[in-house]
């Protein structure tokens, strides 16, 4: 899609300028400009020019074949693993249910598994008013192949508006092969969702470039309109027990799922600390602490307060500390509701790691450093008096 | 046995600019370099190669000026880079781009492993790798940080799939494609001969009518995505300093905060 102003039209009457809510529109030489960067493609301004036809919006799209009317409902994959719902699916719930209210749509959960019918009652019960099962031994496993399979086989069948998946190690797997069977577009890695008040349409917004960059990504002409959606951005569904919905148990062919690959087993290599991409609570450390023994001061902050521990990356290329701490661009996401950085000065790929927390605390001697500009609360001083400080008063309560 | 490494030539910096005419990136200008999780990926094939014998073929798709990643994938030890390049091209989504690459691949014929980078720098979003399997209908595995070993004959494959609190070990027949992460190796650096070889390497340019391209396919126009706004994130830029004389003073400011919003006891 582009937009552009054709000079030649252009009588530069003005009229157009105060049409843009976007403030995209500006002058120069006597003729209007706009910045595509701020234009959402609203067409307004377009409108205002009817009398010159002086700007054009430009679309060479394929357009669908499909009847995008029959497309209807929200839908989120009700991730689990042996049994266990990913924590991220009662978040998709609580955003999905939103969305449906906003397009005056119903909200869906799909599960697939071997012996998972059982959970479809919880997912009603935070949200869901349908819930689509397929339970078969041949998806004990979670295998791209047959999971795939499954998802795009419920998709064509029950026709979903919008497809809500967790951007999480399986989501991020198996759903770009979905998109590619159902040849429709997906976003990848959602921090913000809503909904279009004209077109109706999914506006999905996402960081790339390591969070440099934030770009909003409709998917106009195809259906369903698929996301998969950073954890811990949404707010939990809350669980009402008393909630009614329906649940559909499809049975799929068996031909339906095969899987080419398959499980040999499973090695679980958590640390006894709490998974960092889960933690409610994170203490961080960086070069600030100089040596690898310091970090015991984070540790014991951490323990404390029932957090987890990461690191930047100059901590971890240091030595101090495994890279399965990391957080950052080449480490791990995370959005904790706190996040306590000491010692670490704040540079692009460590704020694209943990920018989204709720409450971010830094602790660096230095008032420059660019972590403030993100912090809710800085501290500025030693880390060595201020972390001893911050424990004693938490304890003296 | 024949490896084939997806490549992509990504900016070396995190600035950015926008085409105003098509709200794509501008890649030109800005010193590009080969998007640093595929060379994990370029580096297991040469390994699987010393190995296994055969042949590492790199393939990009991207502008003429993309080339250059070819060559410092040749430098690295790759035998031979295809570059796919049309102008019909440009624009094009992770579905458009996984479609192109995957007629690319196989136009170039016989292949046992496909191996993509975990994600790009730039577009992040991962979808590459596992929409080429898809388009291909062959075996996919991601995050793979290890292979374990290969059957030559049988013709099959295991790795270690990393997960979020563990890893699998999986089995798969060939061909296959998997992304890769970073611990599974330590990239090697360019050696001399590589460098010498790089020197006079052409790159074997396919345009979308040599991979026979499906018009409704590729770039902006087979691209279901449509990117409506990008913009910088705000960051608030206004500093939130605690106040205070004293260390303790501020730290009994900050831990007060948190007792009233019961993020501590
Ligand atoms: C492609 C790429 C990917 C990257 N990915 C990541 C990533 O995923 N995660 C990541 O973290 N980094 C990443 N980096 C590295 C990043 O650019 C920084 O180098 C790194 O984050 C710096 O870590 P730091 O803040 O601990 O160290 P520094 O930048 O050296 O900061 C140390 C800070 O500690 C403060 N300090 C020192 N002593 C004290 C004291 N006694 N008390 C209080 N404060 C003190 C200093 O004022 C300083 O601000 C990446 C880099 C590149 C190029
Ligand atoms: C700000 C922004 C946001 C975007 N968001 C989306 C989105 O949400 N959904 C969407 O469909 N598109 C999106 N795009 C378009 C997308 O970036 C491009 O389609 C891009 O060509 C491929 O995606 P990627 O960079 O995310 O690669 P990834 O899928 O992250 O790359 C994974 C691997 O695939 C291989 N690979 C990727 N690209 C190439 C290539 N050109 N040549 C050879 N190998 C390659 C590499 O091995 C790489 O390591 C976005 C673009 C921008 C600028
Ligand atoms: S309304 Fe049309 S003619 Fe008038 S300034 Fe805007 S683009 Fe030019
Ligand atoms: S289309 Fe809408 S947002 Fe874009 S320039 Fe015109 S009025 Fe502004």
């Amino acid at each position: 899609m582009a937009i552009r102003v054709i000079t030649e039209k252009c009588v530069g009457c003005k009229l157009c300028i105060p049409t843009c809510a976007q403030g995209a529109i500006s002058f120069v030489d006597k003729k209007a400009v706009i910045d595509v960067i701020k234009c959402n493609y609203c067409g307004a301004c377009i409108d205002a020019c009817k009398k010159f036809k002086a700007i054009l919006i430009e679309i060479d799209r394929k357009v669908s074949d499909q009847d995008l009317s029959l497309y209807k409902g929200i839908w989120v994959y009700a991730e689990q693993r042996n049994g266990e719902m990913a924590s991220v699916v009662y978040e998709l719930l609580g955003e999905g249910r939103k969305l449906a209210e906003q397009l005056g749509e119903e909200l869906s959960a799909v599960l697939l598994g071997d012996g998972v019918t059982c959970q479809a009652e919880d997912l009603i019960q935070h949200g869901a008013d349908n819930v689509y099962v397929v339970d078969n031994p041949k998806l004990k496993d979670f295998q791209d192949d047959t999971y795939a399979m499954a998802m795009a086989e419920l998709c064509e069948e029950y026709k979903p508006n919008i497809v809500l998946t967790g951007a999480t190690a399986i989501g991020r797997s198996f759903i770009p092969k979905v998109a590619v069977i159902l040849e429709t577009g997906l976003t990848a890695d959602c921090t913000q969702l809503g909904i279009d008040d004209y077109t109706k349409l999914l506006l999905q917004t996402r960081p790339a470039f390591g969070g440099n960059l934030m770009a909003t990504i409709t998917c106009t002409n195809f259906r369903p309109q698929m996301s998969t959606v950073r954890h811990k951005v949404f707010k939990k569904a809350s669980k009402d027990v008393s909630r009614k919905g329906k649940i559909f148990t499809k049975v799929l062919a068996d031909d339906l799922l095969k899987s080419r690959t398959k499980l040999i087993e499973f090695v679980k290599e958590m640390e006894s600390t709490v998974n960092l991409s889960e933690a409610d609570i994170i203490v961080s450390g960086g070069r600030g602490l100089g040596e690898a023994k310091n970090f015991a001061l984070v540790r014991e902050l951490a323990e404390l307060i029932n957090g987890a521990v990461g690191a930047s990356r100059a901590a971890v290329d240091a030595g101090w500390i495994p890279y399965s701490h990391q957080v950052g661009q080449t480490g791990k996401t995370v959005c904790p509701k706190l996040y306590i950085a000491c010692g670490i000065s704040g540079s692009i790929q460590h704020m694209a790691g943990m920018q989204s927390s709720e409450t971010i605390i830094a602790i660096n001697k230095d008032p420059n450093a660019p972590i403030f500009e993100i912090a809710t609360y800085g501290i500025v001083g030693d880390l060595f008096e201020v972390i001893p400080a911050m424990i004693s008063a938490i304890k003296n309560r | 046995m024949n490896i084939v490494v997806s490549i992509k030539q990504v900016p070396g910096t995190t600035k950015v600019a926008i085409n105003p005419a098509t709200n794509t990136l501008i890649r030109a200008g800005v010193e590009a370099i080969i998007n640093p999780f595929d060379m994990y990926a370029i580096e297991e094939a040469i390994r699987l190669r010393e190995k296994f014998g055969g042949k590492v073929t790199c393939i990009t798709m991207g502008p003429p000026q993309a080339e250059e990643a070819l060559k410092s994938a040749i430098a690295m030890g790759a035998d031979e880079g295809i570059l796919v390049s049309d102008r019909a091209f440009a624009g094009s989504d992770t579905l458009a781009t996984s479609y192109t690459l995957a007629m690319g691949i196989k136009k170039l014929g016989q292949f046992d492993i496909i191996l993509t980078g975990k994600q790009a720098m730039d577009g992040d979003t991962a979808q590459v790798g596992p929409g080429i399997a898809q388009w291909l209908d062959i075996p996919f595995i991601a995050w793979v940080k290890k292979i374990e070993d290969v059957k030559k004959d049988a013709k099959t494959i295991r790795v270690e799939r990393m997960m979020d609190d563990g890893y699998e070990v999986l089995e798969g027949p060939l061909p296959i494609l998997l992304s890769v992460v970073k611990e599974i190796n330590e990239p090697r650096t360019e050696s001399l001969r590589g460098k010498m070889k790089a020197k006079s390497f052409k790159a074997t340019v396919y345009s979308a009518k040599d991979i026979e391209a499906d018009p409704d396919f590729i770039g902006l126009r087979g691209s279901p995505t449509i990117v409506n706004r990008v913009f910088v994130p705000v960051r608030s830029g206004k500093k939130e300093l605690v106040e205070g004389a004293t260390v303790e003073e501020k730290v009994s400011k900050v831990v007060a905060s948190l007792r009233e919003s019961k993020l501590v006891n």
